[in-house]
C-alpha cells in the first residue's frame, strides 16, 4: 500500500461517494472501500487496468480524463480524487474546474518538481529529474506538465480554488517535519485537499 | 460418451419446452391465452437456488446457446459456446445457465409458425408484435417454474443486452447483476431505417403472401436473403470486412455481369442462403420490431435514468470499438443513465475489428473481463449455498 493512500483515507468521511480519476489497478477506492465504506466509481482509460478493477471488485467505467466528466452531475460526489494524474494530463485547468464542479471536494496528488533531488539534477547534472516519483525519461514520460507546490498553490489563488489541507511526503514518504518547514524543497510527493472558494 | 466433446464444454444438450396456461397480456394489448418456452439449461441451481444465470439472445439467436445437440456433429455448438462452459467466463461450474428462445421465436417457443389455436393454422402474420417487456414477463414466469426467484445475472448481447436491461428495470427485485454488452437504451433512426429496408425486402417478395406463405407450400426466400445480407453488413466493421475480403475477386479477373464476383458478395449470399433454412420470415420482421420499439425510458418521461432508478441490480456495460450497429456512445449512454440514477456500474470498451458481431468472439480481454466480474458474482452467490 502506497503510504499516500492511508493519508488519503484519513482525510475521507465514511460512507460519503468518491469519484476517483485515473484509478489504475483500484488499489485506492478498494482500499477507500474497505476502511471507509465509500461508493463510488474510478475512471480509467487502459483496459487492462480495467479487468483489474472489476477482480478487486471496483466499479470502473472506461473513459479519457481529457473529454471532461459531462457525464457526471454537479456536486454529484462528495470527493473527486485524482492521486498521481494532474501531470499526466493536457487540459489540466478544466479538469480542476470539472473535478470541483462534480465534487464538493478535491484530492489531489503530485510529484514535486521543487523537490531538492529534482533541483540539483538541473542544477548539478544539467538533466531533466528521474527518480522514484518521477521515473521516466523526457522523452517517454507520460507526465506533460510538470510543476512545483509553489506553480501549484499560485493556480489555485489565480482560479480561487481554496486549500483546504496540504501534506507533504518527503523522500520516504513520510509526512516529515523538515518538510512541513520547507515543503517545496524537501516534499517529494505532495496532497492537497480542495474546496470551491 | 462425454470423451467426444472437449473438456470446457457443456457437452450434450436437451432442449426442453415448458407450457404456460395462465394468459398473458402483452403490450400491444392483445392477449396470448397460452403459450410455451422452449429452453436449455446446464450446470447445477445451488442449494438456495441462487446461482442462476440467465442467457438473453439476440435477434436471430435461440435457446441453444451452449453444447452440442448431435453427438456426432460437433461443427454446430450453442451460439456462444465460447463463453459458456466449465471454465469458460460464464463458468457452468459456478452457475446454473438458462437460455430460452424468445415469444415470437421460430425455435420451439410460441411465435408465428406456431399454429394458432383459433383456426388451426400458423399464426404468420397474425402473430402479435411482442415486445421485450412482454419477453421478460412471458420469462418471469419461467424462472419461477425453474424455482429462480431471483436471477445472479441476466446476460445478454445486442438486443439481448437490451433485455437484460429490461428485466432490472421490470423486476428490481429479481436480478442480482446485468451484463449488457454491444447494447443500446433504444433503437437510433439509423438503426431503423435499417430494419425497415429489412423488412421491405421481405413484404415485398412475391412468395410473402401477406405472411401466409405456410399455406401455399412457400418461403420468401429472397426477402429474408436480402434482409440478412443486409444485417450481416451492419454487424461487421468496415476495417473487419476490409481485412477478411478485401476486392479479391473469385476468379483473379472481373467477368463484367452479375454473378458473384467478389469475396465479399460471395459472403454475404452464403450467409443469406444459410439464413433461408434456418429462420422464418415472419419472425424476422417481428423481432426487428421489437427492436424498434424497445425503449424504456419511454415509460418514465425520456427519462432513462429514471427507470433505471427503480432498478437494484449492479450493471457491467461492455461495447467493442468497431461497433457501429451500436456503438460505444451508445454504450455510454447507458452508462450516463446509470450513473446519475445511482446505480453500481462499470464500463469497458474493448478494442476489436469485429464490429458488432465482437460480442460473439473470444477476443481475450473481452473474455478475461466477463471472467472476473462473474468470479465475483459465483463468489458471493455460492458462498451461502455451499
Amino acid at each position: 500500500m502506497r503510504p499516500e493512500l492511508e493519508l488519503i483515507s484519513d482525510w475521507i468521511r465514511p460512507s460519503t461517494r468518491v469519484l476517483d480519476l485515473g484509478c489504475g489497478d483500484g488499489a485506492l477506492l478498494a482500499y477507500l472501500h474497505e476502511r471507509r465504506q465509500v461508493n463510488g466509481y474510478g475512471l480509467e482509460i487502459d483496459t487492462a487496468n480495467i479487468v483489474k478493477c472489476i477482480q478487486a471488485g471496483v466499479n470502473v467505467i472506461h473513459a479519457d480524463l481529457e473529454a471532461g466528466l459531462e457525464d457526471f452531475g454537479d456536486s454529484s460526489f462528495d470527493y473527486v480524487l485524482m492521486t498521481q494524474t494532474l501531470q499526466a494530463v493536457r487540459h489540466t485547468e478544466r479538469l480542476l474546474d470539472e473535478m470541483l464542479r462534480v465534487g464538493r471536494q478535491g484530492i489531489v496528488t503530485f510529484p514535486n518538481f521543487g523537490f531538492w533531488r529534482c533541483r540539483m539534477q538541473i542544477a548539478l547534472q544539467g538533466l531533466m529529474p528521474v527518480g522514484k516519483t518521477l521515473p521516466y525519461e523526457w522523452y517517454n514520460t507520460p507526465n506533460v506538465h510538470l510543476f512545483t507546490l509553489r506553480d501549484f498553490e499560485k493556480l489555485c489563488r489565480s482560479k480561487h480554488i481554496d486549500i483546504l489541507q496540504r501534506m507533504v511526503l518527503d523522500y520516504a514518504h513520510r509526512p516529515w517535519r523538515g518538510a512541513r518547514l520547507w515543503p517545496n524543497l524537501f516534499g517529494e510527493i505532495a496532497l492537497y485537499r480542495l474546496g470551491r472558494a | 460418451m462425454a470423451a467426444l466433446f472437449p473438456p470446457d464444454s457443456v457437452g450434450q444438450v436437451t432442449p426442453r419446452t415448458a407450457h404456460f396456461d395462465e394468459p398473458l397480456a402483452l403490450d400491444c394489448g392483445q392477449t396470448l391465452t397460452n403459450y410455451e418456452i422452449v429452453y436449455e439449461t446446464y450446470g447445477t441451481l445451488n442449494a438456495d437456488r441462487s446461482n442462476a444465470v440467465l442467457i438473453c439472445h439476440a435477434l436471430s439467436g435461440d435457446h441453444h446457446v451452449a453444447g452440442y445437440h448431435e453427438a456426432a456433429d460437433l461443427s454446430k455448438p450453442g451460439w456462444w459456446d465460447n463463453c459458456i462452459g466449465p471454465g469458460k467466463p460464464i463458468d457452468t461450474r459456478e452457475f446454473f445457465v438458462v437460455c430460452c428462445n424468445n415469444l415470437g421465436g421460430c425455435k420451439g417457443s410460441t411465435g408465428p409458425t406456431s399454429i394458432n389455436p383459433d383456426n388451426r393454422k400458423p399464426y404468420g402474420p397474425d402473430f402479435p408484435i411482442v415486445t421485450v417487456k412482454d419477453w421478460v414477463r412471458s420469462q418471469a414466469r419461467l424462472a419461477d417454474r425453474l424455482g429462480v426467484r431471483q436471477w445472479a445475472a441476466v446476460i445478454g448481447g445486442s438486443l439481448g443486452g437490451m433485455q437484460a436491461m429490461q428485466w432490472a428495470i421490470t423486476f428490481p427485485e429479481r436480478v442480482r447483476y446485468v451484463l449488457s454488452i454491444a447494447a443500446a437504451p433504444r433503437l437510433s433512426a439509423q438503426n431503423i431505417a435499417f430494419n425497415e429496408v429489412a423488412r421491405q425486402a421481405i413484404l415485398s417478395d412475391p412468395d410473402f403472401h401477406h405472411g401466409h406463405y405456410y399455406e401455399f407450400g412457400v418461403v420468401p426466400r429472397r426477402g429474408l436473403m436480402i434482409a440478412r445480407m443486409l444485417g450481416h453488413i451492419t454487424y461487421l466493421s468496415e476495417e473487419g470486412m476490409r481485412a477478411k475480403f478485401g476486392r479479391e475477386l473469385r476468379e483473379g479477373r472481373p467477368n463484367f455481369n452479375f454473378d458473384t464476383e467478389f469475396e465479399v458478395e460471395s459472403y454475404l449470399r452464403h450467409q443469406g442462403k444459410a439464413f433461408v433454412d434456418r429462420f422464418d420470415a415472419n419472425t424476422y420482421l417481428l423481432m426487428t420490431k421489437t427492436l424498434d420499439y424497445f425503449d424504456p425510458a419511454a415509460d418514465f418521461d425520456q427519462d432513462l435514468s429514471a427507470a433505471f432508478h427503480r432498478a437494484q441490480a449492479q450493471f457491467l456495460v461492455v461495447s467493442f470499438t468497431s461497433d457501429w450497429r451500436f456503438s460505444p456512445a451508445r454504450s455510454r449512454e447507458i452508462v450516463r443513465a446509470l450513473v446519475r440514477a445511482g446505480r453500481e456500474v462499470s464500463y469497458a470498451e474493448i478494442p476489436s475489428t469485429y464490429g458488432h458481431d465482437a460480442f460473439l468472439m473470444p477476443i481475450p480481454l473481452y473474455h478475461d473481463l466477463l471472467r472476473s466480474y462473474l468470479s465475483r458474482v459465483a463468489g458471493e452467490v455460492n458462498a451461502h449455498a455451499a
